[in-house]
């Protein structure tokens, strides 16, 4: 058997990369998001509120999560229409915070006091299966009509709209996609760490899983998993030298020094 | 609805204002079936504003645009494209870090169907039969414009006139009712000029209606058979190519007062 310390870093990989491919839909139709940790945290409030106060089945409870947090990026998916790079960026980002405050004010789900108590049913053979699943919905997309729509729609999105394309279709479909699978991600989490607390889900969650799949190169899905694998495991093997308090400083140095050799991202395509 | 009297397109009294300037301003133009129609004018003459009010990519002013006697004024781009209206682009727009024969693949889009169910369902690593249909008649069309040996190359990476020819490839496999081009041979060579035109005309005759804007008068003249002249955004003259280079305000125009007089 693996020892618990090892588990706990796999399990976080797997979560992770779940979370990364949730993020990497809507970035393949050029679509960036800043608010992915606002529909992880609406994934796992729903289902650890499912399977806590309710006692639903764990996976029910993870799928109406992960459908919850999709109805709503359906919704948040609408201004990307209008809204272009890096105001859509700041319009996520705005997104992710309110989110955030919600939780932190609503008293079903313990408000600031967070949500405990959670069974832990999150092991690793969950994990494993459900990122198989998701990059076999990434897999699967890509190389499809839809998954070519898709590239297209980044390439070009006039282009693609006089061939035929239905922009609004293709967006705030991709855009939803995304957020159901970050909130099955959050939904892991939630029955991994057994305590969620709104602080768990702000910025520096949704900057994480967005670095993630930037270092891994944004026009690929094996891409963005790379990318998770390394956010969450190099900070873990740093941990093996004595520099233990220069850890992240080190981390973050490794992350600028890979983003210079490879600006593209490490599976990414040159352009 | 449809007869063969009923245009393929009309427009009628077509303005789009940008400001107080108008781009375009009360054009009427019949496009009939089978034909190559040719939209010419100096710079800034409103051609392809006309192009992006046809295809959806503006909406007008004022007036309206039949498709088939279907008012489709204010319609989305791709609702028109559906109806068999589409277009390239003066300065060629393809999806360049993708390959030449995706690029095809793509224009197939509102032709196939098949959303993300579709995609999931399928059977990893193997196309469906509508996939193996969509890449056939992909092939077909980059055999069609000259593209075969292309076809993994990335569209970005392609020489100029490969680009334009691609981009054509890309319109066709919509199956277009009207194809528009706007400025196709621009930076190409005497050689590929005549290639384009030849297929222009093989396309015209296996039943693609044509509108073209193009600078490249001898190909104009030589390919057209009803030719629309504007003018600060106005049409000044139209009718067959002899007719039109006749026509005393078609040489003001292009040449100034002093050449008509």
């Amino acid at each position: 058997m693996l020892d618990p310390y090892t588990e706990s870093v796999l399990i976080f990989t797997g979560i992770n990369i779940v979370l990364a491919l949730g993020l990497y839909l809507p970035v393949s139709a050029g679509l960036l998001s800043l608010g992915q940790g606002g529909f992880m945290a609406i994934g796992a409030y729903t289902a650890a509120y499912l399977t806590t106060e309710l006692q639903w089945p764990f996976v029910v409870a993870l799928l109406c999560g992960g459908a919850m947090a999709g109805l709503v990026g359906l919704v948040v998916g609408l201004p990307s229409l209008r809204i272009k790079g890096v105001y859509l960026v700041i319009m996520t980002l705005g997104f992710g915070e309110i989110v955030r405050v919600f939780f932190l004010n609503f008293e079903p789900t313990g408000a600031a006091s967070g949500l405990g108590g959670i069974p832990t049913n999150t092991t690793l053979p969950v994990v494993a299966i459900a990122v198989v699943l998701t990059l076999l919905v990434c897999f699967q997309i890509r190389g499809s009509r839809i998954g070519r729509a898709i590239e297209a729609v980044r390439e070009d999105e006039l282009a693609a709209e006089v061939i035929g394309i239905n922009l609004t279709y293709v967006k705030v479909a991709v855009f939803g996609l995304g957020a159901a699978i970050a909130g099955i991600g959050g939904g892991l989490y939630a029955h991994y760490a057994t305590f969620i607390d709104p602080a768990q889900f702000g910025f520096q969650r949704s900057a994480e899983i967005f670095i993630m799949v930037v270092l891994g190169g944004m026009g690929n899905f094996a891409g963005a998993a790379l990318g998770a694998i390394v956010v969450t495991i190099l900070p873990e093997l740093l941990r093996l030298g004595n520099v233990q308090e220069w850890r992240m400083t080190v981390f973050g140095a490794l992350l600028v020094a890979i983003m210079i050799v490879r600006p593209w991202g490490l599976l990414g395509v040159r352009r | 609805m449809s007869t063969d009297a009923t245009p393929l397109l009309e427009a009628r009294n077509l303005t789009r204002r940008f400001g107080g300037y108008a781009a375009v301003s009360a054009m009427n133009l019949r496009i009939e079936r089978g034909t190559i129609h040719a939209l010419i004018g100096p710079n800034g003459a409103g051609k392809t504003t006309m192009f992006n009010l046809i295809t959806g990519v503006l909406p007008p002013s004022e007036g309206q645009i039949l498709i088939d006697g279907v008012d489709v004024s204010g319609s989305r781009p791709d609702r028109i494209a559906r109806r068999g209206v589409v277009r390239t682009f003066q300065g060629v727009r393809l999806f360049p870090t993708m390959t030449a024969l995706e690029n095809v693949e793509v224009g197939r889009f509102c032709r196939t169907r098949g959303g993300f169910l579709a995609a999931l369902a399928r059977i990893p690593g193997v196309a469906t039969g509508t996939e193996a249909a969509t890449r056939k008649r992909a092939e077909e069309l980059l055999e069609r414009v000259g593209l075969s040996k292309q076809r993994d190359m990335l569209a970005g990476e392609l020489a100029l006139a490969d680009q334009r020819r691609l981009e054509i490839a890309r319109a066709l496999a919509a199956d277009p009712k009207l194809l528009l081009l706007d400025e196709p041979v621009a930076g190409m060579n005497p050689v590929e000029v005549h290639e384009a035109g030849a297929l222009f005309q093989a396309l015209c005759r296996e039943g693609t209606t044509i509108l073209i804007t193009e600078h490249h008068m001898s190909l104009v003249m030589a390919i057209s058979d009803r030719i629309t002249v504007m003018n600060y955004g106005r049409k000044i003259a139209e009718g067959s190519p002899d007719q039109v280079k006749r026509d005393p305000e078609v040489l003001t125009a292009y040449l100034g007062t002093e050449a008509a007089a």
